[in-house]
Formats: structure tokens, C-alpha cells, sequence
């Protein structure tokens, strides 16, 4: 009867450990503390892939900041976003690309506010290539050639250099994962809408990965945001085309627009924000909210 | 008491019948599992496999390019090639190895010894694959460079040493296994006869066991199909047709692994990856069914 009883026990307490490991953790406690004195407010934040990471990094320290208000990230594209501001279903509308005139004046119609235009930050990409690479600037044509389909430049020599760190003569392509906002963007600024990537080039899981190899590879261009720079690597001035000046990727090129491959990010809200969505926009902009900016690898806006 | 008696079947207390049906559960929930993960992947990916997928293409072009704005293309022939390189490579450097490690552990190794050896070998086992990538990302990337004075290390060698150290545990264990099955008067036999002891070794042993040690090298080859994060990481993860150890690829799990994540769920290259996975499914129940069966082969000797 004791040895049953143990044996029922021990069964019981196997079966119970069992459920409680499968039950799904409870990412809402947060949120439910704050309910019960005061009003609490979700704002819906939804919008373009590549601030998605920045939005769910800003809505995650918000948790602690503000008491009251609670932020709902989700991705989908800059399209999906505005197309939800149009029809009303979000408070705020992240963009990698300013809203349309079409889109705006729909999004009036829909809803009977003016969308608002916050820019919380900048996106520069950065081309790198190895120290010891005698290059210091290059051409968004030249780029192309590079990563483009059927692009000719495929050793260092054909961009005029002599490479002696690298033997083979081969350039190494850096890139990212076919998903990232920024293999969008890059192949767009480089390639526009109708030519695509070469195949092979080495596509890495991350920003900072790209930068680290690139720092061991003497023979490798790669892109990434213009934050994730180390002293291991070098980053090249870049012109739009042989007869337009060259542009260092620096904070001041890229808040005065002249650096080519960068773009504001921007979030819409509907009409003049108040209360917790203005609140949580401000402090987007406060030293604070830059600060996530900063460390997320994009370019903060100027705090004056 | 005796009513717990009563209800039980055979007249087994009711303690045993709870702990056999839990038992039970445990056997057929693994049954369950697979057809269940077969059914989801297969379904996830079916609608596009039959209606719009180029299967020629899928198969034999090497135009990886998902996310293509005008003109997407989902050829995964450099991906296939590239999964099955880097398997063979890995099996290059770990079937001498494993099998060299069973052979010493089962017959040159004295007991006390030999049981060392087993635990340090298991603690191989037990390496996390993402720790295998990391080093291959750091530590053997920069030794390739330095030693092939490539121009980087992540290449299929690379990704071909990771795979070999975690599948060389399974070799070694099965094959070891199998060299212990064999029969001691075969090896008294043998050495009656006057045959030194690599020849007990070469003539004797390994013809006994070869259908052991067939399935250890084709389980360790399944373990370097199906992994994913060691060689997303160490082989560079580039679209390409190898052309030597120092090129570097993309494997068909790796692909999966870094697009994922993410993809629009229902998308067309949504269901692309998961007719990869139905791929690299039907590929590693091949090969295990062929170990199984081989395995089956020498219980019936």
C-alpha cells in the first residue's frame, strides 16, 4: 500500500512537472499590474520589417518607463503599416519610406485626421572593406557591377587597384540573408526594382557578423549599418555616380542627405498625437529613446 | 486495496497497470510525433509543391533568388549539392576516425581505460551543435586561412571538421557496439590459428561487424544531413557549387534556419522552405531506413 502510494505520488508529480514545462510563459504580467489603479492603455505599433526590431526594442524598455501605456509591435512591411493606418486599426505606422500622397490623402478620408510625420531615426548602410584594402571610395554604378546579376566586376583589378593583401584577386561578396531589411534596401539603392543579387555571395545571419569577417578577409566588400563599425575595418565614401563627389558615411552626410545609402525611418500617427501616444513618441525622440537607436546600429536624429 | 485488485486486469496492482499505460504512451508517442511533424511540414508545403512549383527547376537550377521582386526563382540544386558535400567531406574525416576510435576501444584498450574513454566520448556527444559553429566560426576559420592561406575560412572544410567531431561520437558508440557483438571464439579462433592481432582486427573482426559498423557510418552520416546551426554558421552560407574543400556553400537546412524566421507565414517562399523540408525529410528516412535495415541484417546473422 505505501510502495502504491508512492509510486501514485511520484506519477502524479512527473505528469504535473510535464504540464506546468508545456504551458506557455506569460508574457503579460507586466501589463496587468499597472491595471489595476489606473487606466491602461495598448498603443498598436505595426509596420515596415526593417524598424521592427528598433519599434520591439523601444516598446520593451517603454514597459519600464511608462506605467500606464503598454506597446504592441508588429512587422509586416511598410505597406502593411500605413495600410493599417488607413484604415484606422493602428495608432502609429512605422516607415522605411515617406507615406505616398495617395496614401495620405486616403488615410484623411478614411479616418478624418491628418497622418503625422515623426522621423526617429536614420538607416545608413556602410560599405567595408579590410584595412589593408588600397580603396577608400567607390560608386554606387561600381557597386552594382559588383553585386548586381550579371555584374562584370569581379576582381579587385577591375576596379583600377591593385589588391597585394588579397592573392587571388577575387573580390568576396558580403551579404545578408535573403530577408533582412537590409539586403532590401541595399539591393534597391544599388539595383533599383528589376535586377536582383548574384548568387554567391556569402550571406551572413548579421549586421555585426558581416563587419567581424570582413575584418579577418582582406579580399571582401560587404554592407552593413553604418553603426556597427569597428577599427578593424574600413568604410568607403560613396558616390552616386564617377562625376558626383564622394560622401564619407558620417552622422553630419547623413543628416544633410548627401550620403547616398542612407534613409530617415519614420513613424505616422494619426492626426496631432495626444496623451500616451504623444508621450511615447516624445520619449522616442528623448535622449533616451535614441539612445536604442544608436544601439540597434541606425543613425540618431539630432537632439536640438 | 482489494478493490484496486479487481479492477486491474490481470490481477496486477494498480500502481503497475498506471505506470504501464504511462509507459504505453510514452512508446506511441513517438509514432505520433513523426506523422505528426510529417503531416504539418508536408501540409505547409503541398499546396505550392503541387500547384506552381517548377519541381525541374527546384531540382536542378542553382537560381536561388526568393526574394526576387520581379522574378522570383527557387532553384535548390546548389543547396542540395552543397547538403551533400559537406555530408561527404564530414564522413571523409570521421569514418577513419570513429571506426579507428571503436576498434581501439573494443580491442586494445583495458577496461579501466576503456571507460574513460566512453565518458569523454559521450561529453562529445553532448557539445551543443551552436558551440560546434562557434568555434568554427572563430577558432578553425582563422586556423583554415592561416593554414591553406585561404582567403577566408568559412568554406566546406570548415563546416566538414564540425560535422565530423559530432558525428564521430555516434560512429564510435554504434561501431563499438557492434565490434563487442562479435563473438569471442572468433577471436580465439583466429589468434588458435596464429593470425597476429591485426590480422584478427582486419580479417576477422571487421567482416563480422561490417554490418554494425554500415549503420554506425550511416547514422553519423544522418546526424550531418540534418544539422543546421553548426554549418549556417561555419560554411559561409553561399549559394554555389563547390569546387574544392576551400569553397564555400549553403545547405539545405541552413537555408531553412536563416529564412524562416522571417518570411510572411503562407507566402510562396514560405512553402518553398518547407518543401525543402519534406526534401530533407524523405532524405534522412532513406538513410535511416538503409541503417535500420542493415541493422536488421545482422540480428538475423
Amino acid at each position: 500500500m505505501k510502495k502504491t502510494v508512492i509510486v501514485c505520488f511520484v506519477s502524479v508529480l512527473v505528469c504535473g512537472c510535464v504540464v506546468i514545462g508545456c504551458s506557455p510563459p506569460d508574457g503579460h504580467n507586466s501589463n496587468n499590474v499597472a491595471t489595476k489603479n489606473s487606466v491602461h492603455v495598448t498603443i498598436k505599433n505595426k509596420g515596415s520589417d526593417t524598424i521592427v526590431n528598433l519599434a520591439q526594442a523601444w516598446a520593451e524598455k517603454y514597459t519600464s518607463v511608462s506605467r500606464t501605456a503598454s506597446v504592441e509591435v508588429s512587422g509586416g512591411g511598410s505597406g502593411t503599416g500605413v495600410a493599417a493606418l488607413i484604415n484606422g486599426t493602428v495608432d502609429i505606422a512605422n516607415c522605411s519610406r515617406q507615406i505616398k500622397p495617395k496614401e495620405l490623402e486616403q488615410a484623411t478620408q478614411n479616418t478624418g485626421k491628418v497622418p503625422q510625420e515623426f522621423i526617429v531615426g536614420y538607416d545608413a548602410l556602410a560599405v567595408y572593406v579590410h584595412p589593408d584594402t588600397p580603396i577608400d571610395k567607390i560608386t554606387i554604378p561600381q557597386l552594382a557591377e559588383i553585386y548586381g546579376e550579371g555584374g562584370k566586376i569581379t576582381k579587385w583589378s577591375h576596379l583600377g587597384i591593385q589588391n597585394s593583401a588579397c592573392p587571388s584577386d577575387e573580390i568576396i561578396r558580403i551579404s545578408r540573408q535573403s530577408n533582412s531589411g537590409t539586403y532590401f534596401y541595399f539591393r534597391e539603392a544599388l539595383l533599383g526594382e528589376n535586377r536582383d543579387f548574384r548568387i554567391g555571395s556569402l550571406d551572413l545571419h548579421g549586421s555585426k557578423d558581416v563587419v567581424e569577417v570582413i575584418g579577418r578577409t582582406p579580399c571582401a566588400i560587404g554592407y552593413s549599418g553604418m553603426g556597427y563599425a569597428t577599427s578593424h575595418v574600413k568604410m568607403l565614401a560613396i558616390a552616386t555616380d564617377e562625376d558626383a563627389s564622394y560622401y564619407a558615411p558620417t552622422l553630419e552626410n547623413v543628416l544633410a542627405k548627401s550620403y547616398p545609402i542612407a534613409r530617415p525611418l519614420y513613424m505616422y500617427s494619426l492626426g496631432e498625437p495626444v496623451g500616451e501616444i504623444k508621450a511615447y513618441l516624445d520619449w522616442i525622440l528623448s535622449t533616451e529613446g535614441q539612445k536604442i537607436v544608436q544601439k540597434l546600429g541606425f543613425v540618431p536624429v539630432e537632439n536640438n | 486495496m482489494n478493490i484496486l485488485r479487481k479492477k486491474s486486469k490481470a490481477n496486477l496492482p494498480f500502481s503497475e497497470t498506471v505506470i504501464e499505460l504511462f509507459i504505453r504512451l510514452c512508446g506511441i508517442s513517438s509514432i505520433i510525433f513523426v506523422f505528426g511533424i510529417f503531416f504539418f511540414v508536408f501540409r505547409e508545403g503541398a499546396g505550392f509543391l503541387f500547384n506552381g512549383l517548377n519541381l525541374t527547376e527546384f531540382l536542378t537550377s542553382v537560381e536561388w533568388q526568393p526574394t526576387s521582386l520581379n522574378n522570383k526563382r527557387y532553384g535548390a540544386f546548389a543547396l542540395i549539392v552543397g547538403t551533400f558535400s559537406v555530408t561527404a567531406l564530414a564522413m571523409c574525416i570521421a569514418v577513419p576516425f570513429g571506426l579507428g576510435a571503436a576498434i581501439f576501444v573494443s580491442e586494445f584498450c583495458s577496461p579501466k581505460l576503456r571507460e574513460t574513454f566512453k565518458i569523454v566520448i559521450e561529453l562529445l556527444a553532448a557539445i551543443p551543435s551552436v558551440v560546434w559553429g562557434f568555434i568554427g566560426l572563430t577558432l578553425m576559420n582563422q586556423l583554415i586561412i592561416q593554414v591553406f592561406n585561404a582567403p577566408i575560412g568559412l568554406t566546406m572544410l570548415n563546416g566538414g571538421i564540425m560535422l565530423a567531431l559530432m558525428s564521430v561520437p555516434i560512429i564510435v558508440s554504434i561501431a563499438e557496439d557492434a565490434l563487442k557483438a562479435v563473438p569471442d571464439s572468433y577471436r580465439e579462433a583466429a589468434e588458435a590459428l596464429g593470425a597476429t592481432r591485426w590480422q584478427v582486427i582486419y580479417r576477422v573482426l571487421l567482416p563480422a561487424a561490417k554490418n554494425g559498423l554500415l549503420a554506425a557510418v550511416l547514422l553519423g552520416a544522418a546526424r550531418s544531413i540534418g544539422e543546421t546551426m553548426a554549418v549556417l554558421m561555419a560554411t559561409g552560407h553561399s549559394v554555389n557549387i563547390p569546387s574544392g574543400p576551400l569553397s564555400w556553400i549553403r545547405t539545405l537546412t541552413a537555408t531553412i534556419a536563416a529564412e524562416l524566421g522571417e518570411v510572411a507565414r503562407g507566402d510562396e517562399h514560405y512553402q518553398v522552405l518547407f518543401i525543402i523540408g519534406i526534401l530533407l525529410f524523405t532524405i534522412t528516412f532513406v538513410v535511416n531506413l538503409i541503417a535500420d535495415l542493415v541493422i536488421k541484417g545482422i540480428r538475423q546473422e
